[in-house]
């Protein structure tokens, strides 16, 4: 007898566990045991991991970095957007983004199946990195410089969108990667 | 030791049979009618939210859309929730333990606070300054008073939980139940408890901000802001969580007669919650730079799934519940004879029912697969996460305070409800329209579409990329949907405040609503081969292929990207 | 009080109505696992060259 809501029997603890929860118990534990050894096991057999590498920096630390990287490996400005250098850097290399309202920049030329460093932050607030269509998404705070491996396996054109709120340009705010064959 | 014993007047309802303290019946009734006003105001800011990521309709320029969508996002799913919980715990810990309120004055000093809080941040967020989301991520600022407001709020939540405390520990001194906390104040104490370490953790971040934003301190640094930020913004949501699967637990007993399965296992589901629920604040950050692979699993797992192993558990013991009730109660031919001939009409019933399959089957699996360390990368700042939490908040939470109020209007104000024919299908159309806005946008989101984005078309921009035609029809159908939840929720508004204003008084000599308790004498049996609710652990099963096969889509799609190490 | 034999209650019974213990771990447990443990790996990331 009784309800949810009014006092259980004294000793409720000591009720015998009917099967049907029993058996869900088992059914969902193991599943979930299940989930954590894969989430685990991932970083060994999967090739989609987040790599951890990461250093606090400075906005205009950043900045000149990317600055740097943009001088040396521009080879020329975007048919889209005259204003935006194109930079193919060679693979294996650091490659730096910044993203500041309301854009991404340089714009990137990169070759398919080659590796690179590339290293994201923010010159200003917080800001989405966000590659389209392969939708991989990053937070990239002023401040923190990230650092990831990334290996293009599809040639073709990408966009980059802010997908976190960075003020009332935000939805003006893209970026540019070419992956070239 | 002695406390003295200040009696309060009560009165016996003749709906519940409960004796109601009347002074925490005045606070019962002002948090709640506060709720309803701020479902209002976040619901018509919902409004110009969906018509303008509505591709064709996009109503509202920029500044105002984000204005719209900042005001949205607090008031809907922080002051509309927060109000009605506090009306929840105040009638709990006083009608089902017997017992007055502890300090009334503290409890009226939790809704000036939470109404001050309020309409200082509103007007912040009005005069156009403060845009800057619910989460407003530093060093995006606001104006000071939009900080100011919601530190008054969180404080006065605050009191509010010191106030349900102290009415456990005197309920207990003066002994006014016996032997444990029912299980419905058990899940508001865990609830409360919740409650405090959000709002604790709420105040060690948004004081900084504050003093910031008066210019008292230098900076705020970005990441920590959002690290300590979540552990506030996220657990918010699981004090949500708790308190509508404690609605679940008591709706299925005041409808149906049901008692739970085993008070054990549903505790021992709660303690899982106060371990480890409020761990899932990570979910924010599994696409961070530099936070550790161990600091993530842990934490987004909830220390290897153990939380969402508890979810799991409410989500069959609930409903198992009811049907060992309709089964008891002869329902008992088939697998789903007792689901078939529940009050489907009835909305404390249909709100309930709604609230477990959109929680489970939308919110709860896709929370489960977004959290996956990996998998969040491809969803990480998506509209798949609005989508995925309108599955929760507004599909769970919202819809389960909705049929709670139901029946509680007649029995707070001691109105009958008007309009019945509406509030019969006031659920379907809130839920049905939150079910269909939720999928949409988690299958956009999957395919790339941004949250907190007023132009997914670029119109005008030289880099512009093209999120094609199919998301613009989700787009579309989403928010299609989520219109229609609109015209449900003020649906919802029009009866709660119609009723309260005109509905007939319930008359002294009314009969108890009350299901009585389904035979639970043990000696008659029920069910199908062993088990007392073959039909929920069918169901079950359901939603468990579900989650395996989606869990395994996902990692599928994820292992064709560009791989990053 | 009445004088008729009380069935002990078990640990756990004890442990999930013992109010105050839950509020403990309650706050304990996430501020440890969660806050601190991050606060502090972002604390001890290393400067850029």
């Amino acid at each position: 007898m009784g309800y949810s809501f009014t006092a259980p029997d004294k000793n409720w603890a000591r009720e015998p566990i009917e099967r049907t929860e029993i058996l869900w118990i088992i059914i969902a534990g193991s599943w979930c045991l299940f989930m954590f050894v894969w989430m685990i096991a991932w970083h060994w057999i999967g090739n989609q991991n987040m790599n951890t590498e990461a250093y606090k920096t400075f906005t205009d630390v950043y900045a000149k970095k990317t600055e740097e990287f943009t001088k040396q490996y521009t080879v020329r400005q975007d048919a889209s957007d005259p204003s935006l250098p194109v930079v193919a850097p060679p693979p294996g290399s650091d490659v730096y983004i910044a993203g500041s309202i309301f854009q991404w920049r340089p714009v990137l030329e990169l070759q398919k199946g080659k590796s690179y460093r590339l290293h994201i932050s923010s010159l200003d607030y917080v800001h989405g990195f966000s590659l389209q269509p392969e939708n991989i998404n990053f937070q990239a705070y002023p401040g923190y410089e990230q650092v990831i491996t990334v290996t293009p396996n599809k040639a073709g054109t990408y966009g980059i969108v802010c997908n976190d709120y960075c003020g009332l340009g935000h939805h003006t705010m893209l970026g540019r990667i070419y992956v070239k064959e | 030791m002695a406390i003295t014993t200040a009696q309060s007047p009560f009165r016996t309802d003749p709906l519940t049979g409960l004796r109601i303290d009347l002074t925490a019946q005045a606070l019962v009734k002002t948090n709640a009618v506060l709720a309803v006003v701020f479902l209002l105001v976040g619901g018509l800011a919902g409004l110009l939210v969906a018509l303008t990521r509505w591709p064709a309709v996009h109503l509202l320029p920029a500044d105002l859309f984000y204005m719209a969508l900042t005001a949205h996002g607090l008031v809907a799913l922080v002051v509309w929730i927060v109000f009605f919980e506090m009306a929840v715990i105040y009638f709990c810990a006083t009608s089902l333990l017997n017992c007055r309120l502890a300090a009334p004055k503290w409890a009226w000093a939790q809704v000036v606070l939470m109404t001050v809080g309020t309409a200082i941040t509103t007007v912040a967020v009005l005069q156009g300054e403060s845009s800057v989301m619910f989460s407003a991520y530093v060093p995006l600022a606001a104006a000071p008073h939009f900080y100011l407001g919601i530190i008054l709020f969180a404080v006065g939540a605050l009191i509010g939980c010191f106030v349900f405390w102290g009415t456990l520990v005197i309920a207990k001194e003066e002994k006014t139940y016996e032997g444990s906390l029912p299980l419905t104040v058990y899940g508001c104490m865990i609830a409360v408890v919740i409650a405090v370490f959000t709002l604790a953790t709420g105040a060690v971040i948004l004081i900084p901000a504050f003093l910031w934003s008066l210019g008292l301190i230098k900076s705020v640094d970005p990441m920590m802001y959002r690290v300590v930020f979540w552990g506030f913004g996220h657990s918010s949501q699981q004090i949500n969580v708790t308190a509508h699967i404690t609605i679940w637990y008591t709706v299925a007993g005041l409808a149906f007669g049901a008692k739970p399965m085993s008070e054990k296992v549903s505790r021992t589901a709660f303690l899982l919650y106060i371990c480890f629920l409020q761990l899932g604040s990570t979910h924010h950050l599994l696409s961070d730079p530099g936070l550790s692979a161990s600091w993530k699993i842990v934490n987004t797992s909830y220390m290897m799934y153990l939380a969402v192993l508890a979810s799991l558990i409410h989500g069959l013991t609930v409903p198992g519940s009811i049907e060992v009730a309709q089964r008891r109660n002869g329902l008992d031919n088939g697998l789903f004879e007792w689901l078939r001939k529940c009050p489907w009409g009835n909305p404390v019933f249909s709100s309930t029912i709604l609230s477990i399959i959109i929680f489970g089957f939308i919110g709860g699996i896709s929370g489960v697969v977004m959290s996956v360390e990996q998998i969040n990368m491809i969803i990480h700042n998506t509209i798949y996460v609005p989508g995925h939490f309108h599955g929760t908040v507004a599909g769970g939470t919202t819809l389960a305070f909705m049929g709670l109020t139901y029946y509680l209007v007649p029995v707070l104000f001691q109105r009958q409800l008007i309009l019945k024919p509406l509030a019969a299908i006031q659920p379907w159309l809130f839920g049905g329209g939150m079910a269909v806005f939720a999928v949409a946008l988690m299958g956009a989101g999957t395919l790339g579409v941004p949250r907190r984005h007023q132009d997914m078309t670029f119109a005008g921009q030289a880099l512009a990329y093209d999120y094609g035609g199919m998301n613009q029809l989700l787009m579309a159908i989403g928010e299609i949907g989520g219109v229609i939840s609109v015209v449900g929720g003020a649906a919802f508004i029009l009866i709660i405040v119609g009723s309260i204003l005109m509905g007939e008084p319930v008359p002294a000599n009314a009969k108890c609503i009350v299901a009585p308790p389904a035979d639970a004498g043990g000696h008659k049996k029920i069910g199908m081969g062993g088990f007392e609710a073959p039909g929920t652990f069918v169901l079950a099963l359901t939603l468990f292929v579900c989650l395996v096969l989606y869990y395994f889509v996902n990692f599928k799609y994820l292992a064709t990207l560009w791989p990053l190490t | 009080m009445s004088n008729e034999p009380v069935e002990q209650q078990t640990v756990l019974q004890r442990v999930l109505d013992d109010i105050n213990f839950i509020m403990m771990l309650g706050l304990v447990i996430p501020t440890v696992l969660y806050t601190l443990w991050g606060v502090m790996e972002v604390a001890s990331l290393p400067i850029a060259r």
